[in-house]
């Protein structure tokens, strides 16, 4: 099966400079891009059907589209590249910074040039040392070499691009959060409409897009919309990295088609739960996913079928529970975990979250009560999407609210019991 | 007073930016690089640089995870209290590291050496559970590793 995103990727994470990137094609693509109408570039992204890998599933060519375009377009327009990664379970995004960096900065040069954006920034989470370091050296090769500024790539192109790296906040992961953050703000989420695509970055338009997403861009272009359809077992474009993390035998990533199916992530690439444990759920994409379990592993992991589970792809990388892990205590993680990240902006979130963990951890230590269950699912629907601000609470309860499906007993267990079965 | 090197650093990042303010939070990192934390003065000069008034920079200092409004240690231990950590034991790595070091999360060792403070999924979850010190992440811990890595830095 064909690689696309890491098939440079050196097995022992070498750095990756321009030379080498351009001893295998690199630029290339961009510099075939710059030749075309913008335009043209987006309606090819539209039609390979590339969505967002950053766990909403946004189609990314719809999204540029809503750029205004033409000489009255308000001036300079933006392109972030959202590589914050920060979502509990998730770690795709670094192995293709660490990687292969030029693939990032040609896919945001192509991406940048479709919509005529100004100036692109990749907002990197500052605990990814090595991924700054790497990039700031991928950059200044790409500068040397007039790939970045001025006139790139032989054209009439002007585009400057720069590296943030931020202070940590799981806030900066939400688009809007994000570009408040860029603008030396609180990471708190801002009201939609107006979307950022007219109104991003200090009022001007501006695309934010994951990482992964913005290294298919050159490709699409290169090989055309029909070959990257191909490369999907569905209608969903392209390859994914999947990720598997907890107690399976071996934990790793791998670009696979889209429409892998959950048991073939898990059985096949990871080899299954380690000896003498048994799987009981996943969370397919991340932290704020609902839970999948046994019946639901022949699903392909794409934008639609997780959904038939209650569920979604989110960032493609899975959390695997096992039978000698506690449920209700890895659902107190998590929420613990959003409760934290809560920015306070909006009541239903900074309230009802860290309630939900004061619940669950008063459930582990034995002072479950009955009527807890009924707060539970109080809460959920509490941080139910349409109440709150931004994805944050609604992503929160996803496991929380699957978790009380499926792991009732364990849950009334704790409280009958008045302990935690696993400690 | 900023020094010259942390003034000179933060106007090479003013040059990216459309606005002053946008700069602070790299300016609150500049300042934390060279001292280890951000003081009321330190916060009350790249104000004065920036623009801002101290305490609408103190409200993004204390947003950020990564930015300390306190003394920090020599060596800043983050430990990973993440799901995937979690499942993979994180809670006997954090009682060594408690144990060891002979303080709480968030408190300093009274020798100044290290600060202890949990930190969110660090993106390592294939080799958990992990943690960071100073910046170089420490992947696949088990409570036998704890020692020969905190040993390192003196």
């Amino acid at each position: 099966m064909e690689k696309v995103l890491t098939k440079n990727i050196e097995p022992d994470m070498a750095f990756r400079d321009l030379k080498t990137y351009e001893g295998v094609g690199g630029y290339q693509a961009a510099r075939e891009a710059l030749r075309l109408a913008p335009t043209e570039i987006t309606e090819m992204v539209k039609k390979a059907n590339l969505r967002g890998r950053g766990g909403a599933g946004f189609p990314t060519g719809l999204k540029w589209s809503f750029v205004p375009m033409g000489s009255d377009a308000p001036r300079p327009k933006y392109l972030v590249a959202n590589a914050d990664e920060m979502e509990p379970g998730t770690f795709k995004d670094r192995l293709l910074m660490e990687g292969d960096p030029h693939q990032l900065i040609e896919g945001m040069i192509v991406a940048a040039y479709a919509i005529q954006a100004d100036v692109a920034y990749i907002f990197l989470r500052g605990e990814y040392k090595l991924s700054a370091n790497r990039l700031e050296r991928a950059l200044a090769e790409a500068y040397d070499h007039h790939y970045l500024g001025k006139k790139i790539l032989d054209s009439d192109y002007n585009l400057e691009m720069y590296l943030h790296t931020s202070a940590g906040r799981y806030m900066c992961g939400d688009e809007t959060g994000l570009l408040n953050a860029l603008e030396g703000k609180r990471a708190n989420p801002r009201s939609k409409p107006p979307f950022p695509q007219t109104s991003g970055l200090w009022g001007k338009p501006t695309i934010v897009q994951n990482v992964e997403t913005l290294c298919n861009v050159h490709h699409i272009v290169e090989h055309g919309p029909e070959w990257f359809r191909s490369l999907s077992y569905t209608e969903d474009g392209g390859t994914k990295l999947y990720g598997v993390s907890g107690k399976v035998t071996h934990p790793g990533l791998w670009e696979l088609p889209m429409g892998t199916t959950a048991r073939e992530i898990l059985e096949d690439h990871a080899g299954g739960m380690r000896d003498g444990l048994t799987f009981r759920g996943l969370l397919p994409g991340g932290a704020s996913t609902d839970f999948m379990v046994e019946e639901h592993l022949d699903l392909r992991m794409d934008f639609h079928e997780p959904q038939k589970a209650g569920s979604r792809l989110g960032t493609g990388t899975m959390i695997v529970l096992d039978d000698q892990s506690c449920p209700v205590g890895m659902a107190r993680n998590l929420e613990h975990f959003f409760a934290q990240e809560s920015c306070g902006w909006c009541t239903p979130c900074w309230s009802g979250l860290s309630w939900a963990e004061r619940i669950l951890g008063a459930m582990e230590e034995g002072r479950g009560e009955p009527e807890d269950l009924e707060h539970l699912a109080f809460l959920c629907n509490l941080c139910a999407p349409g109440h709150t601000f931004c994805a944050l609470a609604p992503g929160a309860v996803e496991p929380l609210q699957s978790a009380l499906k499926y792991f009732r007993e364990d849950f009334e267990r704790h409280i009958r019991d008045k302990r935690c079965p696993w400690r | 007073m900023l020094s010259p090197e942390e003034r000179q650093e933060i106007e090479f990042e003013l040059a990216r930016y459309p606005t002053k303010r946008a700069v602070c939070i790299d300016a609150l990192k500049i300042v934390q690089r060279h001292r280890g934390w951000v003081s009321d003065e330190g916060l009350r000069d790249i104000a004065a640089l920036l623009d801002m008034s101290v305490d609408e920079l103190d409200g993004v200092a204390t947003f950020y995870n990564l930015i300390f409004r306190q003394p920090v240690g020599k060596h800043v231990v983050m430990v990973c209290d993440s799901v995937s950590c979690w499942l993979t034991g994180y809670e006997r790595v954090r009682e060594e590291l408690t144990k060891r070091l002979g303080v709480k999360l968030g408190e300093t060792t009274a020798d100044g050496r290290f600060t202890l403070l949990p930190i969110v999924c660090l993106g390592a979850c294939d080799r958990a559970p992990v943690m960071m010190v100073d910046g170089d992440l420490h992947p696949n811990l088990d409570a036998q590793k704890i020692e020969g890595i905190l040993e390192k830095y003196r």
